[in-house]
């Protein structure tokens, strides 16, 4: 771990809040609106921050337990990953299970704050949260198996790191199609548009949104502030695959990671300004088509 | 740098995905026009030198299959005024998981199957794969129109097949080959016009209360 690690940690955990705010951004440029700040998410968790809170009579401990859970276990994934392109602040081998399973914890448990308030729409949007998550998940891990076998490595630091450098050499194509099936899922864990719509407020129709409709105060703020944090590890993970042909030193890399979070905002914008959302029924086979996608590029490595 | 056909034949795969996991019938034509565009191009990427047969193949097929059988699929739903294919025998979701598998065991196979002067080793896994997909979605769909977008994705498949023997069969194959499938299309063309004129639909399931 070098001073280089924890910088990269730290510009992330800053920097992430700014992530939706430039999507959003996109969008309204797109379609000739002038838009909210893209600061805005920093303003609104500044103002959470200093509210209190309410919670429901009918709520346990797990309600007041699911965001510090839920901002930790991003903190922690945030974490795994090497972001400054070399080294990450945690590792030890088959740490990229740890990633795949410090998200569904923090998902688990805010699907559980969900049902504990008895509300009936959080529970349809805790069971449709679950849903998505069933197909996203294998389909992240076919990805990760790719990184795996490209490099050799266990480790979320060397599939995304060096070793990544020489797989580009030799199987390229079965790289393009992880990343093309992350960015597809990045879409869905981050709750953006062919999945979910962020900026909807209907209740029957929202997905994430409706599950923390009861937090307040400083919870929803720290929900706010991990569900950037996992948009920006999501991008963070696709830049570094798309980018690990070009190795820089570390803080160089760095800045290019941070341009490369920008891009992905904003071709995150893009895409929602170009397609509506699909219909609930549809999504799964959105999910299924970016696992055979990621399955196509493991046969490729197989053969 | 990796060789161009190596980029034409895994889009070739992605565009039978698409085929699969779409409900819209006019996506699925515009994504048989793209293959066509992409098979098209293939005989010139395999070869070093393109000779004129290869050019007169790559010329014809992009007409073909690019521009010509499209045309004639757009205009048959056009008229049909079918817009999608509302219930296939299998899901959406899970003809594409069926179709990831299908490549798969394409790819198995053809690690066996070891013919001579094969110029990529991707050529054969991506032909079966594509005959197979195209299979699944002659078999499982409903509407007239869907099934002759398998037959023509199924087709494709023997036309990547072929490929691998480009430079030695001789053009009046080929030329039958395309020939063949425009006639098979133009004559289901016709099919499905008068089937949707007698039956008000177009779904192949109801056929069979066909009485006299």
């Amino acid at each position: 771990m070098t001073p280089s690690t924890v910088a990269g940690l730290f510009a992330v955990l800053v920097f992430a809040p700014a992530l939706p705010g430039i999507a959003n951004r996109t969008k309204s440029a797109l379609t000739g609106r002038r838009g909210a700040p893209v600061l805005q998410l920093y303003s609104d968790l500044a103002k959470l921050w200093r509210k209190g809170v309410v919670y429901s009579t009918t709520t346990t401990v797990l309600f007041r337990l699911a965001p510090v859970v839920f901002a930790a276990t991003t903190v922690l994934a945030a974490c795994l990953l090497p972001l400054d392109g070399a080294t990450a602040v945690l590792q030890f081998p088959g740490d990229l299970v740890a990633f795949v399973g410090l998200l569904a914890l923090g998902r688990f448990m805010l699907v559980l704050a969900a049902m504990d308030t008895g509300s009936s729409f959080e529970g349809m949007g805790a069971s449709r949260e679950v849903t998505i998550a069933a197909f996203a998940e294998p389909a992240l891990l076919l990805c990760f198996t790719i990184l795996a076998l490209t490099t050799g490595d266990l480790r979320l630091e060397s599939m995304l790191g060096r070793p990544l450098a020489e797989g580009w050499q030799a199987s390229a194509p079965s790289l393009v199609l992880a990343a093309g099936s992350l960015f597809i899922l990045s879409l869905a864990e981050t709750c953006r548009v062919p999945v979910d719509d962020p900026l909807t407020h209907l209740e029957l129709t929202m997905i994430h949104e409706v599950m923390v409709l009861d937090h307040s105060g400083p919870d929803l703020a720290l929900i706010l502030y991990a569900s950037a944090l996992k948009m920006a590890a999501f991008g963070a993970l696709i830049v570094r695959v798309l980018a690990a042909g070009v190795m820089l030193p570390a803080p160089v890399s760095l800045v290019g990671l941070l341009l490369g979070l920008v891009v992905y905002a904003i071709a995150i914008g893009v895409v929602e300004s170009g397609m509506a959302r699909l219909r609930m029924n549809r999504v799964p086979q959105l999910l299924v088509a970016a696992s055979a996608v990621a399955g196509f590029g493991l046969i490729l490595l197989l053969r | 740098m990796r060789p161009l056909h190596e980029l034409i034949l895994l889009l070739v795969v992605l565009t039978d995905f698409w085929v699969l996991g779409t409900t819209r019938l006019s996506s699925m034509i515009r994504a048989t026009a793209i293959q066509g565009a992409l098979l098209a191009t293939l005989p010139v990427a395999l070869s070093s030198h393109p000779s004129v047969h290869i050019l007169g193949l790559a010329a014809g097929t992009l007409l073909v299959k690019a521009f010509v059988l499209p045309y004639f699929l757009s205009r048959a739903i056009r008229e049909a005024a079918v817009r999608r294919e509302i219930q296939p025998l299998i899901g959406f979701t899970a003809s594409v998981i069926l179709g990831a598998a299908a490549v798969a065991l394409a790819f198995a196979i053809a690690s066996r199957l070891v013919l001579p002067g094969v110029q990529s080793d991707l050529l054969v896994p991506v032909a079966l794969s594509t005959v197979i997909i195209g299979l699944i979605v002659l078999t499982t769909r409903n509407k007239a129109v869907t099934q002759v977008v398998g037959y023509l994705v199924l087709e494709n498949g023997i036309y990547t097949f072929g490929m691998s023997q480009a430079e030695r069969v001789p053009f009046l194959v080929d030329l039958g080959v395309l020939l063949d499938v425009f006639v098979g299309v133009f004559i289901m063309g016709i099919v499905v016009f008068h089937i949707n004129r007698e039956f008000d639909s177009l779904d192949s399931t109801r056929l069979t209360e066909l009485r006299d």
